[in-house]
């Protein structure tokens, strides 16, 4: 590890205490450009607080993060956001009372003009054109995002993680809420992101998704990292025995 | 481009149908409906109303109201209550009264220090529920406490009355009051200045709600708090400034209110809070944050300020406001509700 290039994510020892409760004890992890890594686990095993770990929204209690070779402290999601961490999380972060192009531009919406006004327009355009590369069907750019089916939903919060993806995309069970032809897009979204060198973390419950697309994966149980394999060297059984710690 | 038409026409069949063509669903179009009933109604029962004299009333009247109801307007729509809002107004007041009358302070300084004071609380106020997590609710209703408990003391305590005293008379007071208390005669109608500076709150408000980046953040943070910092919002920032927005109005209303009676009571503005939050209640905004608009309060208030002076000039006895108020609120909760459930469907 000394000249090659920096990975872009890097977890070392990272814990999380929520007051007594321990919801991550001592994580490691490294996840190489163009390479998916899977996280998988058992419902409260502690998925979702790590990727909050990663993208800001939560500070490690021990451990540190490298992001591209650099140590950092993010103190929210704007930190992480301006690192190139990108994510779709389990409860999408969406607003309902917005318009898609707003939910698709919150936090770095497009501005124009010496006043620096919104450019609502331009916002909306570039939706339109995001939705239709991804085939999310949606009735159009400016409808209120609390009019979207579910799956909709989703689908526009990947988009959103995916377009400005370039370093680090974490997804917190993206298709859990999509049909079987949006999920297989959505795969073929993430291979895309991999083949353009970005690193993916990809929380799954779905373990024929996981060996479908994932080169490595790593368990989670009760907060503990039970164990890492590639996917290539392993297979369904031996995983689901190390997320419910019992050997088949 | 035009390719995509027919797939677009397709996936509308499925979306939601019968909705209002765009501009109905503006959340102020339901206040400004009733502001035109309101008009024509005390236009045909009162005289005097649309006098040039009757429009400056109640123009002036809407004004004092109007200014502070879009201020609450954007703090609801960021998700958050100011109850020390209509004690504010009092208090800036006082303290610019008490300072120059009493202490003999330069009454440019004093209203500085005042605009100063008053930013400094709505910070306090903004800084105590972010970090606590509490309800604005509780937090501004403690200040309110303060504050009032404070106006009380204090006048008591220098005139040991009630009411600020010779304030009139202190040097430099007929420099301050055009920008406060002026009129301005235009045609045979005096209109005072506190109208110019409603529109101007009013304009203001409404390009920076939905022109900029930070009036976007008020709808993010009041529509789903934990989305807008999910999404990098500076949420604290956002709910903070906020505040201290709501506590500027408080001073400028405190100010008009000051030079144009030349006096204040301990009691000034007590009681206002509420009629803010009807105000911008009524002009759309949803009590649950994210929705709402500027020009809605600022109908909301103009509805106000008719009645307030049309019950009047009617000659009816003033308490039906109350009753017609309650009426109002109402009707504007139901609306609301409506749009509400609108939003919510289909989860
Ligand atoms: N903010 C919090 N405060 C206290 N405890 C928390 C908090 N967030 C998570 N936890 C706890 O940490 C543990 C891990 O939760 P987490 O959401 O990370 O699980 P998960 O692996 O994502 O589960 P799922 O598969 O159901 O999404 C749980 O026991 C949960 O109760
Ligand atoms: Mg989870």
């Amino acid at each position: 590890m000394t000249t090659t290039t920096a990975a872009p994510l890097r977890l070392e020892g990272v814990s999380k205490h929520f007051g007594g409760v321990t919801a991550i004890q001592r994580f490691d992890l490294e996840v190489a450009p163009g390479e998916i890594v899977a996280l998988v686990g058992d419902n409260g095993a502690g998925k979702s607080t790590l990727v909050k770990i990663i993208s800001g929204l939560y500070q490690p209690s021990e451990g540190t993060i490298e992001i591209n070779g650099e140590q950092v402290t993010f103190r929210d999601a704007a930190d992480a956001r301006a690192k190139g961490v990108e994510v779709v999380y389990q409860d999408l972060a969406l607003v309902d009372l917005q318009p898609v192009y707003m939910n698709l531009f919150l936090g770095r919406e497009l501005r124009r003009g010496p006043l620096r006004v919104l450019d609502r327009k331009e916002m909306a355009r570039q939706t339109q054109q995001l939705v239709e590369d991804l085939d999310v069907r949606i009735p159009s750019a400016r409808a209120l995002l609390g009019d979207l089916s579910g799956g909709q939903r989703q689908g526009i919060a990947i988009a959103r993680a995916t377009h400005w993806a370039s370093g680090l995309v974490l997804m917190d069970e993206p298709t859990a809420a999509l049909g079987v032809a949006e999920t297989a897009k959505v795969e073929e979204v993430i291979l895309k992101l991999k083949s353009r060198g970005a690193a993916v973390l990809i929380v799954s419950h779905n373990l024929d998704q996981v060996f479908r697309i994932a080169d490595r994966v790593t368990v989670l149980r009760r907060g503990t990292q039970v164990g890492t394999r590639p996917t290539a060297g392993t297979d369904k059984n031996e995983v689901i025995g190390m997320i419910t710690g019992l050997s088949s | 481009m035009t390719t995509t038409a027919p797939a677009r026409d397709a996936d509308r069949e499925a979306a939601p149908t019968g909705r209002a063509p765009r501009a109905l669903r503006r959340p102020e179009v339901g206040a400004a409906v009733a502001a035109l009933a309101v008009l024509v109604f005390f236009a045909v029962v009162a005289e005097q109303f649309l006098t040039p004299s009757g429009i400056g009333t109640w123009l002036n009247s809407a004004s004092r109201f109007g200014i502070m109801a879009v201020a609450v307007a954007m703090l609801m729509i960021g998700g958050e209550f100011d109850l020390s809002a209509g004690a504010m107004t009092g208090a800036t007041g006082l303290l610019v009264g008490v300072a120059t009358t009493g202490y003999g302070l330069n009454v440019w300084v004093a209203v500085l220090v005042a605009l100063v004071v008053a930013v400094a609380i709505g910070a306090l106020n903004g800084f105590l529920v972010v970090r606590t997590g509490l309800p604005s609710f509780i937090v501004t209703l403690g200040t309110f406490f303060v504050l009032q408990g404070i106006d009380l003391a204090l006048v008591k305590l220098v005139y040991g009355q009630v009411a600020v005293q010779g304030f009139s008379d202190v040097p430099y007071f007929d420099s301050v009051r055009p920008l406060f208390g002026g009129v301005i005669r235009v045609g045979g109608a005096s209109i005072s200045v506190s109208v110019l500076w409603f529109l101007a709150v009013t304009a203001v408000a409404t390009l920076v709600l939905l022109r900029t980046r930070a009036g976007n953040w008020v709808f993010a943070v009041g529509g789903a708090q934990a989305s807008a910092r999910a999404t990098g919002v500076p949420v604290a920032r956002t709910k903070i400034g906020l505040f201290m927005t709501t506590a500027g109005a408080g001073w400028l209303v405190g100010m008009i209110s000051l030079f144009q009676s030349s006096t204040v009571q301990s009691s000034t503005g007590v009681g206002d809070e509420f009629i803010y939050i009807i105000c911008a209640v009524v002009g759309g905004c949803l009590l649950t944050g994210g929705y709402g608009s500027a020009v809605g309060a600022a109908l909301g208030a103009l509805i106000y300020g008719m009645t307030r002076q049309g019950v009047v000039y009617a000659g009816w006895d003033s308490n039906w406001l109350y009753a017609f108020l309650g009426v109002m609120l109402l009707a504007a909760v139901l609306v609301n509700n409506w749009v509400r459930q609108r939003a919510e469907r289909l989860r």
